[in-house]
């Protein structure tokens, strides 16, 4: 990868998010292991790898809640480490809990998030329509969103992540316990993003049928480190011509998506998939 | 191939001077926090219970025993505003359980990422902590009006006890949102809050005067923000009430010690998503 610039983006730069030798230790334990990724601006990028993998620790750093051990990442621009201020202006993020708050409706919730980031009264309100009526929330906007369904309560999260138009959106396992049809309506919001607003997304998943749907490009991780990474086409066609993404996932990583994971992830994700279910 | 980058983010981030910035994220906050409260109280008037035991059975029967001197006051006149710190003590002192239980359900990771300074959303948290307090103040002087107690009825007096009990819980609860993150988990913090609270409640002078106490205790008593509040209160909610420090001493060390304790929250905060 080509060394990169210190100061903010160029007009001709070509990544949404760059990192270089990102690697985070717990400890004894590496959990992200010299990960280095392009992702470039306007594609949905996969992150894809069991529970365990270091998918949450890098979107984690990506979104600077947690600072890099040692090499660097840069997102829209600008350095996670750095100018960590500059990049949450600049980034959306739904985490894999439901972060969407109960004991609120679904307008205070866009609200709130309106206000943190600064959008001014007058904006506010029309932003916060056209959010609600792009995820078909307009009906509930004033109901508690304790009476929201899981794939409801998934759609205004990302109402509340897209908001302020941020440049790249991290979704952390966007459809985790939801039923099949609620996960269809989330793909679609998803492309929809894409297409209107013409966002970068990077998303973890460990479903392969999510990864196929909705990603360009993809990077398989396994134990902290990248196994492959690239066009769903391109690894496709190393491993062979009628090969499936579970085969890919197999092939590059040896072993199948399901496994590993430490108590603590496995915990995590099931109380999320207990809450939406 | 080249991809085109989208135009720069309409954030409508407008860079104004830091202090509207963090005015304005701190009002994000503690309004939704208000929302919350005034949406379900149920928690606020069960919290009332503890004082109304205190002031009821143990004020009642301490004002017969006549153990402490409290000078020309009655025990009951004395301890109600000890009474009202303590209870805004021990409510504001859980109130880490509810940061941790919104870390778990991922509120949190979302205010991190946000710009929102991080001061900013400690500071809108604790002062609508602070707001917490006033119905609890609201309750006590019922009972107190009930028990003849003699209180203090001038509106610029009642005011000063309201901002008291907003400034004394904020206090608190930031102090509690820093054991919440360093504690992590539910579980460890409910051993600790019930190790906290009644040291800071003995080790002040809310039930007896701090010339009772032995030397170190009184040293204690002298660093424990809860002295500081009572002695406020003494003041400003008991008619002939005796304080020790002027008025400036009790809010000024209490600001002090509510902005030192929100730095350090602000600076812990992000460790709880770690």
């Amino acid at each position: 990868m080509a060394s990169m610039p210190d100061g903010p983006a160029t007009a001709d730069h070509r990544y949404a998010i760059e990192t270089e030798q990102l690697t985070r230790r717990f400890g004894a334990c590496v959990a992200v292991d010299r990960v280095d990724l392009a992702v470039p601006y306007g594609e949905i990028f996969g992150l894809l790898g069991p529970n365990g993998a270091g998918k949450t620790t890098i979107i984690k750093m990506l979104t600077t809640l947690l600072e890099p051990s040692s090499g660097r990442a840069r997102v829209a621009g600008f350095d996670v480490a750095a100018a960590p201020a500059e990049v949450r202006r600049r980034i959306g993020y739904v985490p894999q809990l439901l972060s969407a708050d109960g004991a609120l409706t679904g307008v205070e919730n866009l609200t709130l998030s309106a206000r943190l980031y600064g959008i001014g009264r007058s904006e506010r309100r029309a932003r916060i329509k056209d959010a609600l009526r792009f995820m078909g929330l307009t009906e509930s906007a004033d109901k508690l969103v304790k009476a929201y369904s899981g794939g409801m309560i998934r759609r205004l999260e990302l109402a509340q992540a897209m908001l302020h138009r941020p440049t790249v959106l991290f979704l952390d396992e966007p459809t985790i316990g939801l039923d099949p049809v609620a996960r269809r309506t989330v793909w679609e919001r998803l492309l929809d993003l894409k297409r209107a607003y013409g966002m970068t997304v990077l998303l973890t998943t460990h479903d392969m049928e999510e990864a196929d749907h909705l990603c360009g490009e993809l990077a398989i991780l396994h134990q902290g480190r990248v196994a492959a990474a690239g066009t769903l086409a391109a690894m496709k066609a190393l491993v062979g011509p009628e090969a499936t993404l579970e085969e890919v996932f197999a092939h590059f990583s040896g072993g199948v998506i399901q496994e590993g994971g430490s108590y603590r992830d496995v915990r995590q994700t099931r109380s999320t998939a207990r809450r939406l279910g | 191939m080249t991809f085109a980058r989208p135009a720069a983010p309409r954030a409508g981030w407008v860079s104004l001077i830091p202090a509207m910035e963090f005015a304005r994220g701190s009002l994000a906050v503690s309004d939704v926090e208000l929302r919350k409260l005034f949406r379900d109280p149920v928690e606020l008037f069960s919290r009332a219970v503890q004082p109304v035991l205190w002031l009821v059975v143990f004020g009642q029967v301490f004002s017969h025993v006549r153990g402490i001197v409290t000078g020309d006051q009655s025990y009951l006149d004395y301890m109600s505003p000890g009474i009202l710190a303590q209870s805004i003590l021990f409510s504001a002192i859980f109130y880490g359980i509810a940061v941790i239980w919104e870390r778990d359900l991922g509120i949190i990771h979302k205010l991190l990422v946000s710009p929102a300074s991080r001061g900013a959303l400690v500071f809108g948290k604790a002062v609508a902590a602070g707001f917490r307090g006033i119905v609890q103040t609201v309750i006590i002087y019922l009972i107190a009006a009930a028990l003849h107690i003699s209180i203090r009825w001038e509106p610029p007096a009642m005011i000063g006890v309201l901002c008291g009990v907003i400034i004394g819980s904020a206090i608190f609860s930031s102090f509690s949102l820093i054991i919440a993150c360093l504690v992590k988990t539910r579980e460890r913090f409910m051993g600790i809050g019930q190790v906290l609270t009644m040291p800071l409640f003995f080790a002040s002078n809310a039930i007896y005067p701090l010339e009772l106490m032995p030397g170190w205790l009184r040293f204690i008593a002298r660093v424990n923000p809860l002295t500081y509040l009572v002695d406020a209160l003494r003041g400003l909610m008991i008619q002939g009430g005796q304080h020790i420090h002027r008025l400036s001493v009790d809010f000024g060390v209490m600001a002090l010690i509510f902005l030192l304790l929100v730095s350090i929250a602000a600076k812990l905060y992000p460790s709880l998503v770690q």
